[in-house]
């Protein structure tokens, strides 16, 4: 069909702090219970990364043991993709600091911004430089530190989203295997309903943009419902069209994690039995970048996805943005 | 004709056994005990089902199903 090489995700990984909160400890945090969580979300406890930590710390973690899957050393990285909307800092890039942290000193690194889809963007462009044979080895690294940047003030956010990492090592693999179709997308028209409006160039920040509490995550619940659910099973669908494949085809959905009852709204739109469909939320909440790779990750560990599964991977997120990827599993 | 299908995709939404249950005055919150979500998401159904685009401005102000199946009719 073309000279492109097959590419695949040859290794996993993933990390989360040790610090669990449950919601049992947010009903000490804001007035809500347990009980409105499980719910309204479908999460149960998030992780938190403590103060001394940050995206870069985790993604390091998970990048390690995506190689080690893999079987890869540091040196022959030759591309780091970062996906992360809490980045360390805006220079250098949390690229940057874990090509150095890993030692890998023959890769190019850059970070990737598109909030939840950020993993599935990151994993599209790294795919693009592999199929093309610019690069060979490259590490997609969805992080998260999303604690850092929430209003715990506000009970409709602070209780959806947690902290951590999840890797994959992309290479050259078997014709037939590995990424069959991708599938992105963005309307920045509905940008306004999941937000972090201060410390860029727009909102610097000063005194007032710290009390307004403009450092922390904005969401319009309702309005990113309902994208989602719609958004979810006609990404999913784009990408399976793209390769050929019907639903039935499908062995195992990783679906972005942020709310079970848009999960399962997806899932029934999609006519998707729950039992292809990984769901780790009610331990981790909504990791935003890293709850497909972490997702992904779990799933492989586990046993739920085996050699020649065809998986489906789908997000959406902040920008607004969404995509999806069809893998014909090659491990 | 409406009104039996909107009462069909609330009892399906919110596991309603007894449709005849469901009348014009009913309120999905009060009376059925739909959290915001449920309510989202029969907004959607009904959207999927009679093709019309329902604002959120608008499904803020519906207090019965009756003012559901009034907004429909209307822009059908």
């Amino acid at each position: 069909m073309n000279n492109f090489f097959a590419v695949g995700i040859t290794g996993t990984g993933s990390y989360l702090p040790d610090k669990i909160l449950t919601n049992h400890d947010m009903e000490k945090i804001v007035e809500t219970s347990d009980e409105w969580i499980r719910t309204r979300t479908g999460i149960g406890a998030r992780r938190v990364a403590d103060e001394k930590t940050a995206a870069s710390d985790i993604a390091s973690e998970a990048a390690e043991r995506a190689m080690e899957d893999a079987g890869i050393k540091a040196e022959d990285i030759d591309l780091i993709i970062v996906a992360t909307i809490t980045p360390d800092m805006p220079i250098p890039s949390t690229a940057c600091i874990v090509q150095k942290n890993i030692g890998a000193v023959n890769a190019a690194a850059f970070d990737v911004s598109a909030a939840c889809t950020g993993f599935i963007y990151a994993m599209t462009i790294g795919e693009q430089f592999i199929k093309t044979g610019f690069y060979k080895n490259a590490l997609i690294i969805g992080t998260e530190t999303l604690t850092k940047f929430l209003d715990w003030q506000d009970r409709n956010t602070c209780v959806l989203f947690g902290d951590g990492a999840g890797a994959v090592v992309l290479q050259r693999t078997e014709e037939g295997f590995g990424i069959l179709s991708s599938y992105l997308g963005a309307d920045g028209k509905g940008g306004e309903s999941l937000t972090l409006p201060g410390g860029g160039s727009r909102m610097p920040a000063t005194y007032e943009t710290i009390d307004q509490r403009l450092h922390c995550i904005k969401m319009d619940g309702s309005d990113v419902f309902k994208f989602a659910v719609r958004v979810m099973g006609a990404a999913a669908l784009k990408a399976l069209e793209k390769s050929n494949l019907e639903i039935e085809e499908i062995d195992f959905l990783v679906p972005h994690q942020a709310n079970i009852r848009i999960i399962e709204a997806a899932a029934k739109r999609l006519k998707l039995p729950m039992e292809k469909v990984y769901v780790n939320l009610d331990q981790y909440g909504n990791m935003s970048a890293a709850s497909v790779p972490v997702a992904l990750d779990e799933a492989v560990k586990k046993g739920h996805i085996k050699k020649g599964d065809t998986v489906v991977l789908v997000a959406f997120g902040g920008g607004l943005t969404w995509g999806s990827s069809v893998i014909k599993w090659i491990k | 004709m409406v009104f039996e299908k909107i009462v069909k995709i609330v009892g399906e939404q919110l596991g309603v056994d007894d449709l005849t249950t469901i009348k014009k005055e009913t309120s999905l919150m009060n009376d059925l005990e739909a959290d915001s979500l449920d309510a989202v998401e029969i907004i959607m159904a009904i959207e999927d089902e009679f093709g019309v685009e329902i604002p959120d401005d608008e499904a803020e102000n519906f207090k019965n199903i009756g003012n559901i199946v009034t907004f429909v009719e209307k822009n059908l």
